[in-house]
């Protein structure tokens, strides 16, 4: 195994914990303020990625998909929130996860409805395509490198937008006393709002940056989902350090779990005993990984305390 | 309370009822859906055990579901074909993995609980889709469906008796349990945790006996599942089956004894139903339920029987 190799999959897997934190970042901030568990977070992400193929196969540009990847899954999440969502906040967790999960329904049929049984395909914009050269000689895809510095700087931005604004400030009170923000004159409702089409923007941007490498099609959000959940808990549901701290880690585990397990286990059985096992461990490992962290805490790393 | 006896009542006899009209008519293919009706009831009543009476929302039962369903097609390729055997494996084998999921989830509550047994449910899932020798992607079918002592179980008719009595079984288990001392201090789990420790009741022993009967439960449920359909596949152990029965329970009523029977019925008329009507049904599913959830909360037994009481 070459260094380069090495290098490459910590990559993948740091590119592939990135696009997670943009899914577990809107999860954990719904969950972190307004107390809901949103399963059809997936289904945004879905939108995304279609408004996406949609729009780009329609005006020939990726870019003009793109924006309309995060004003169709932000619209979608207003509206939801408008019609559905805001009845949940007083409700148990069992019925937030029944009513999303009806939503999830609505949607995979909707988008079939709208789109077809067919998966879409979006072409990579030819500013992104080919590769770079990293330091030591290793070829890269500039598109995945991309991909990783935009979710640094969203990362970054969603810390400042959190941290240092007005807005931010607002978010943070709501999360910590729903009734005295409300006192305080600010127009709750719209904040929450606000917040929903937030995550849902940046569920939908991860699926259009995720549908170029793959296909577009109905379902796509689910596996992503659970992962994200995964994530979340890992990190602590409702902490956005948490929720990037776990993004990276379960990226990287799972792609470097894949590329590594199948060969230290081909070091004591023959080789295709060996592809089956490890492949088999690897698809398990984050969950594993994930027993062991609550094994020890239970809430997650970065535990919320309120 | 009394108007709800009569209802499980009716709802037993009409369950009953239903395949031996259907093949007085000489519709065989009712007899079937009857028979999935009986098989996800005795799924959901497992389900019930731990999310109805204990508060324990679980989102991965899938996972025993599933398990159960795997017994019976491992065994089965295994020439092990006599059920009775087959259900106390895939029991076993489910409360076991049931102790382990527990031993972990129980730990946390709430949302994280819900997650948890999500994800553990999921690792199974990859698990089974990973690893070839059963059949991994592409499932397992069974060649026969299994047999049970002097009766012919391919016939749809003694298959359905067989799944009904396991049903009435369950919900008979469901009830002793639920009316002893058990499901007093489960119930009270879920109503105030504090209130029980204070009793001198630990809540943790409690909780984790409760999802590994209600596990185990599942998975018989899960092997007749794969007697009916002579497949077993990774769907079993999707988490859409997961959601599936969590609706179910919903739909039927939380908690209540005979819940797990009205939703089944319901959710599996729906499917057909619609599914008949339209191609979408799956959207048309997902407004009822929404409706279901926002606007009636105590389930069909709720609305035609009244309130709980004590919720």
């Amino acid at each position: 195994m070459s260094l380069a190799l090495f290098v490459e999959q910590v990559l993948n897997g740091v590119q592939f914990g990135v696009t997670l934190f943009l899914m577990a970042a809107g999860l954990t901030l719904v969950f972190g303020v307004m107390g809901l568990i949103n399963l059809a977070h997936g289904s945004l992400y879905m939108v995304g990625a279609f408004a996406c193929a949609a729009v780009a196969a329609w005006s020939g540009s990726f870019w003009l998909g793109l924006a309309a990847s995060i004003a169709a899954a932000a619209a979608a999440g207003a509206v939801v929130e408008w019609v559905v969502i805001r009845r949940l906040y007083d409700r148990d967790h069992l019925d937030q996860v029944l009513a999303t999960f009806a939503l999830i329904l609505i949607f995979s049929e909707a988008m079939r409805w709208l789109f077809g049984p067919f998966p879409l395909y979006l072409d990579m914009p030819g500013l992104l395509s080919g590769s770079v050269t990293l330091p030591g000689g290793i070829e890269y895809p500039l598109y995945r490198l991309t991909i990783i510095l935009v979710g640094i700087a969203v990362a970054a931005g969603l810390h400042l937008l959190i941290a240092r604004t007005r807005i931010g400030m607002r978010i943070r009170a709501g999360a910590s006393d729903r009734e005295m923000v409300a006192a305080l004159g600010v127009d709750i409702a719209t904040l929450y709002t606000i917040i929903f089409a937030l995550g849902a923007a940046l569920a939908g941007f991860a699926g259009a940056l995720v549908g170029v490498n793959q296909s577009v099609q109905v379902g796509m959000g689910e596996p992503v989902l659970i992962l994200a959940f995964v994530v979340i808990v890992i990190g602590g549901i409702g902490s956005l350090k948490g929720a990037l701290v776990g993004s990276l880690l379960v990226g990287v585990t799972d792609t470097m779990g894949r590329f590594l397990l199948p060969q230290i286990f081909s070091l004591v059985m023959d080789p295709s005993q060996a592809t089956t096992v490890g492949a088999a461990l690897a698809s398990m490992l984050i969950y594993i990984v994930m027993a062991l962290i609550l094994a020890f805490r239970p809430r997650g790393l970065f535990a919320v305390t309120s | 309370m009394e108007r709800e006896r009569w209802i499980n009542i009716a709802l037993a006899l009409l369950l009953l009822a239903a395949p031996l009209l259907a093949l007085a008519a000489g519709e065989a293919f009712y007899v079937t859906l009857a028979t999935r009706v009986a098989v996800l009831a005795l799924a959901a009543v497992g389900l019930n055990l731990a999310l109805g009476l204990g508060g324990l929302v679980s989102f991965g039962h899938a996972a025993f579901f599933g398990i159960g369903g795997y017994a019976a097609g491992i065994l089965a390729a295994q020439e092990m074909t006599a059920m009775p055997p087959i259900w106390i494996v895939a029991a076993l084998v489910a409360g076991i993995m049931a102790a382990f999921i527990g031993a972990v989830s129980l730990r946390t509550s709430g949302v994280y609980f819900i997650m948890i047994t999500l994800a553990f449910a999921q690792m199974i899932y990859y698990f089974v889709i990973s690893w070839p020798a059963y059949g991994g992607e592409d499932g397992l079918p069974l060649a026969v469906r299994n047999q049970f002592p002097f009766v012919n179980t391919l016939k749809p008719l003694p298959f359905f008796l067989i799944c009904y009595v396991l049903l009435l079984a369950g919900l008979l288990l469901f009830a002793w349990l639920r009316d002893g001392r058990f499901g007093a201090a489960l119930q009270a789990a879920r109503q105030n945790e504090t209130r029980l420790a204070a009793l001198g009741v630990s809540p943790f022993p409690i909780r984790l006996t409760a999802f590994v009967l209600s596990a185990m439960i599942t998975a018989v449920a899960g092997a007749l599942y794969a007697d009916l359909t002579r497949f077993v596949s990774p769907s079993m152990l999707s988490w859409h089956l997961s959601g599936e029965l969590i609706v179910i329970i919903i739909l039927g009523g939380t908690g209540r004894l005979f819940g797990p029977l009205a939703g089944a019925a319901l959710f599996v008329l729906m499917e057909f139903l619609l599914g008949s009507l339209t191609e979408r049904w799956q959207f048309f599913l997902g407004l009822v339920l929404l409706g279901t959830v926002l606007f009636a909360k105590g389930g069909l037994i709720g609305l035609i029987a009244g309130k709980a009481r004590n919720g």
